[in-house]
């Protein structure tokens, strides 16, 4: 039986030379600023040591920048930004909750576990 | 949506007309698969922290393991990662400007795009491909294992070897003889086996020759494991010292004291599960730039042959592109926690 009452979503992405434009502008725009910061996280990487007092800053900074990266990837290339806000948090919010929870059981336990292996070898 | 259902009768309402999400089944299914696949990177990359976290100053630097450049050597940290990522992110932006082109139905415009993304696909799959074989073949020096059992990975400018002058005569060769041939090879070979001596090498075939062998410049050892007298986290050990330490250790015609490059059981750079990880996650985001190439093209003959147009939209085009554009995001990880940090 043929529905005519279902939306073709597929339609909706649709837009004209105009906004095609402004889009294409912006998709260069992001392509610049990721480049910038992979080439600042190499200059970082490459000019300061694993033993530097600043490392731990480092570590910080490179997690931040790519979680940037990461963010303009998802939102920008991927539209997740253009898409609906309960599309978007469906997608996010399951994702981020077993992430942090996963993060935080590895670091734990990584710690217990590095601590065993530390007093073994002494 | 209140205010929109109010104006649709029952009948509609209960067939549901309307999605909560305004998306179509198939790019919300795209987007489910691509969550269950991050999540599956997100295990893999907090497995490798887990071990690293635990390995400490064992495991290797990016920068002193990841420092060549085809064509130009040594020397050059990270350079090659970056340039890899470089490609990566350009062919996700010819993806992009592919899915744009789609959504004004210009035919042309995808057509260019698909190809420039597939092209790019295959750059980045012949990095990896030298990136590996670069990891499994190793440096020329080497990780040493020294005389007071710590372990160490070497750094320097290896000097090359000119020939072997045969000394005393085996199945093959006669004395006097001058082997010019795969030297190198047969050098590592020999120091895997223990079949060197103070200069003098011996070969497969029972002969044993000399070593002419430019010098070495600028010898540098990284201690990676503590033994009774050098510790991981100690002075480097530099010059006439490295090398008498490194040269004590090659001859003295003991079995697996030097390990060459990396395999599934060991590797010249630090832990065995250092090489390991590099295998699984590079190899697995590998694989899936590889499906995403194919997938690619056989979307692009779907373009070239009007299916899409036909169509009326380019959605195909667009859930493809979530695919790739994944891809480029996992590697965004795997260049951050395996090279950088």
């Amino acid at each position: 039986m043929e529905r005519d009452d279902l939306i073709e979503y597929s339609l909706h992405g649709h837009h004209d030379e105009a906004k095609g434009k402004e889009i294409r502008s912006k998709i260069y725009k992001v392509t610049i600023l990721l480049t910038l910061i992979t080439i600042i996280e190499v200059f970082i990487g490459a000019s300061i040591k694993q033993s530097s007092d600043w490392w731990t800053t480092v570590k910080i900074i490179f997690i931040l920048l790519t979680l940037l990266k990461a963010g303009y990837i998802v939102m920008v290339f991927m539209h997740l930004g253009d898409e609906r806000k309960y599309l978007r948090n469906v997608i996010l919010v399951p994702y981020f909750i077993f992430v942090l929870y996963l993060i935080f059981i590895a670091l734990w336990e990584g710690t217990a576990v590095g601590s065993v292996w530390e007093t073994m070898w002494q | 949506m209140a205010g929109h259902s109010a104006q649709l009768d029952a009948k509609t309402l209960w067939g549901g007309k309307e999605s909560p999400f305004q998306t179509s089944y198939g790019k919300l299914m795209m987007w489910f698969f691509l969550v269950s696949d991050a999540l599956t990177f997100s295990g893999l990359l907090i497995a490798y922290g887990f071990t690293r976290h635990d390995a400490q100053d064992a495991w290797p630097i990016g920068e002193e393991t990841f420092n060549s450049m085809p064509f130009l050597g040594h020397g050059y940290p990270l350079l090659y990662v970056a340039l890899m990522t470089f490609i990566l992110i350009v062919s996700s932006v010819t993806m992009v400007l592919a899915v744009e082109a789609g959504h004004r139905m210009d035919r042309k415009g995808v057509t260019k795009w698909m190809i420039a993304t597939v092209i790019g696909g295959f750059f980045f799959l012949g990095s990896q491909a030298w990136e590996w074989s670069h990891f499994i073949h190793g440096s020329e020096f080497g990780k040493i294992e020294l005389s007071d059992g710590s372990v160490a990975i070497v750094k320097g400018h290896f000097g090359e070897i000119n020939n072997f002058t045969v000394l005393e005569a085996g199945k093959k060769h006669k004395v006097g003889a001058v082997i010019k041939e795969d030297l190198m090879h047969q050098f590592q070979h020999a120091a895997e086996l223990g079949h060197l001596e103070a200069g003098k090498i011996h070969l497969a075939d029972g002969s044993v020759a000399k070593i002419n062998k430019a010098h070495d410049h600028d010898m540098k050892l990284i201690i990676k494991k503590s033994g009774k007298l050098y510790k991981v986290g100690g002075k480097e050990i530099k010059g006439k010292k490295a090398e008498q330490l490194y040269y004590e250790s090659l001859y003295a015609g003991e079995k697996n004291r030097v390990i060459y490059g990396a395999n599934m059981k060991q590797n010249e750079y630090g832990p065995q599960q250092y090489a390991q990880f590099f295998f699984f996650i590079t190899g697995f985001h590998g694989f899936h730039v590889f499906s995403g190439v194919i997938i690619n093209i056989l979307i692009l003959l779907g373009v070239l042959s009007g299916t899409y147009h036909k169509r009326g939209h380019y959605e195909m085009v667009e859930k493809t592109g979530l695919y790739w554009h994944f891809v480029d995001l996992v590697w965004v990880f795997v260049f951050t926690f395996f090279y950088l940090l």
